[in-house]
This record gives C-alpha cells, structure tokens and sequence, in this order.
C-alpha cells in the first residue's frame, strides 16, 4: 500500500505547486511597498503649474492614487470605472500623470472624463520610480497615516473594486 | 537525358546555396565592428551595463536591464547612470531598486524564507528521488535473492541431460 501511497502524495503536492503556479499573472509582481509609508512626492498640479501638491496635503485622509497617462491603452478602459466610482464619492482619486505631455493629458480628460481631485505632474517619471511603477495603469490605496494599504497593477475593473479595493477602503475609514 | 536534368537541378540549388552563404558573409560583414560607446564615460557605461545584466526589466520579463529597449528599462538606466554620478555603489543602487521594485528585479534573487523552496526545491527533489531509487533497488535485489531457490539434484541431472542433448545437435 506504502508503495503506491507515497509517490501519489509526491505527485499530487507537485501537481498543486504547478497549478497554483500556472494561475498566477506573471505581470503582476507583489510590491515591496504595501504597509510602508508612501513615498514622499511635491509636484505641480496638472491644471495649474503654479499649484503644487505633496504627500503629506494628504494626510488624514484614505485616498488612491492612480497613475496614468493619456498614451496608455490599458488606461482608457479603465478610466470609466474611475469616473463612476468618483462620482459616489467614497474616496478621493488622485492623478499621477506619468511621462505625459501636459495639453494632450488635459486633452485626454476633457474627452473621456476627469474623475481625479487634482493630476500631478511626474514628467520624467522618477516619481513613478519609487513607487515602483513599471506598468501603467497602476493605483495605490493609501491610509490616513500615508501608509500604501494596496496596489492594484493594470486596470482597475469594476469586479476589483467590489472583492478587494472598496472594502478595504471601508475597513481603512472605519 | 533524364540523368542529365537531374544534375541540371542539382547544380542550381548547389549554386543557390553557394550564393546564400557568400552573400550571408557580405551582410555580416556589415556588424562585424565593434559598436561604439555613445556614453562620453565609457568606465560609467561600462560599470552600468555589468549592473544591468543581473537586473530584470520587469515589462519583458526575461530580458535584462541591459539588453532591454523597453520604456522601462531606459528610465532604470537612465536612473542607475544618475546614481553612479552621485558616486552610489552598486549595492546602494541595488538595494534602492529592490526597495522599491521587490527581488524579482534580481535575477540572482537572496536566500530567505521566501525563496528557500526556490533555491532547495530542485534539490531536495533530486535528493527524495535518489533515495526512493536507492532504496527501490536494495529491495528488489533482496527480493530476486529471496526468490532464487537452489536445483535439488534430480532437476540438476534433468538439465544437464538437456544441455548434453542441445550440445550433440
């Protein structure tokens, strides 16, 4: 009986290895950075480069930060469900906009909607570096203390929002 | 008439393949220089490029820092160039990049917890299975022991008889 038993239950371990290895997203690389502090960032706003915003402004509050640009396939669909989540205002949605030219950006939001308090500028990206961004879209949630609770890599859809990014916003007002 | 087609035939294809080869040769000739170093530091450049082959670019993922012309991996570079100019060592840049991108951006990545079954798991698989065979074989030779039961002496001189019968044939 040993004989046959034991390198079945080899076998089945290497087969639910395998498995859960095959259904994870390659693309999607756990950040170092959940449960750290944000990193620390001041720069013009993309409406008004005489305005700046920083980190810390948004201390207190829960509040995500999308990091998009307008030469961004990916971020044009997810950009309505930004736009409707916006509009019940749970949680203000902040706009990093990523190695982006300032009109065709302003361009892109008057045609698709702004769903975003105010963009900010990261023109050279190295914002975008120490957030550990490498491929856009990409949103961070981040608490009241100005810790990254999540960061949800591609688009944001609808089904993420329900099972992981709304409750979890919930849970960080409460 | 027929053998001569075929030798027709034969010489073109031979002829073509001559040609590819000869034309091959011209065309490599083309890259046959070594490129040379855009950078106005190549010490710099050259100390970036061996950074970089150990570094993933994380948008296509098996490539290299170095080798990559991703987006990405020009912004690293470009990062890395800036931080060895502010006399960064190369552990300081690696660790700056891992604290933000994660190990997987090593391609040599730390034994930790994490990543023990990583670097042991083919091991121990090659170890468990050397030990099954190991034992597997000790068995099976007690086994073929335990199964050999000496001739008694008829059947001895009954295949003696039938050797002495094949050996007259």
């Amino acid at each position: 009986m040993m004989r046959f038993l034991l390198p079945l239950a080899v076998f089945v371990v290497l087969v639910i290895f395998l498995g859960v290895g095959l259904t994870l997203n390659p693309r999607q690389v756990p950040s170092p950075l959940i449960d750290k502090p944000a990193p620390a960032f001041h720069l013009q706003q993309l409406y008004d480069s005489s305005k700046t915003l920083s980190s810390e402004d948004n201390l207190g509050k829960v509040w995500m930060l999308n990091v998009w640009a307008s030469w961004c396939v990916a971020c044009r669909d997810e950009h309505p469900v930004l736009v409707e989540l916006s509009k019940l205002g749970i949680v203000p949605i902040y706009g990093l906009n990523y190695k982006d030219q300032r009109d065709t950006a302003m361009q892109w939001l008057k045609q698709y909607g702004n769903p975003y308090e105010t963009s900010i500028v990261d023109a050279d990206g190295k914002v975008g570096i120490n957030y550990g961004v490498y491929g856009v879209p990409e949103t961070y949630v981040i608490d009241k203390q100005g810790i990254i609770r999540y960061k949800h890599i591609g688009p944001v859809t609808v089904e993420s929002l329900k099972d992981k990014i709304l409750p979890l916003i919930q849970e960080l007002k409460s | 008439m027929m053998k001569q087609r075929i030798w027709m035939k034969v010489g073109a294809s031979l002829k073509r393949c001559l040609m590819v080869i000869i034309l091959s040769f011209v065309a490599f000739q083309g890259y046959a220089n070594e490129a040379v170093p855009v950078a106005e530091d190549p010490e710099l450049e050259n100390r970036l490029n061996n950074l970089a082959e150990n570094l993933r670019c994380l948008v296509c993922q098996n490539e290299t820092l170095a080798a990559s012309r991703a987006d990405f991996a020009n912004d690293m570079r470009r990062e890395i160039r800036e931080q060895m100019k502010m006399n960064k060592s190369d552990e300081e840049i690696v660790d700056f990049l891992v604290d933000r991108y994660g190990d997987f951006i090593l391609f040599n990545p730390p034994f930790k917890p994490t990543t023990w079954l990583l670097w042991l798991g083919p091991f121990t698989l090659l170890l468990g299975g050397g030990l099954a065979l190991i034992f597997y074989l000790r068995r099976r030779r007690i086994r073929i022991k335990e199964s050999e039961v000496p001739l008694t002496a008829s059947q001895r001189l009954q295949a003696e008889s039938l050797i002495k019968e094949m050996d007259k044939d």
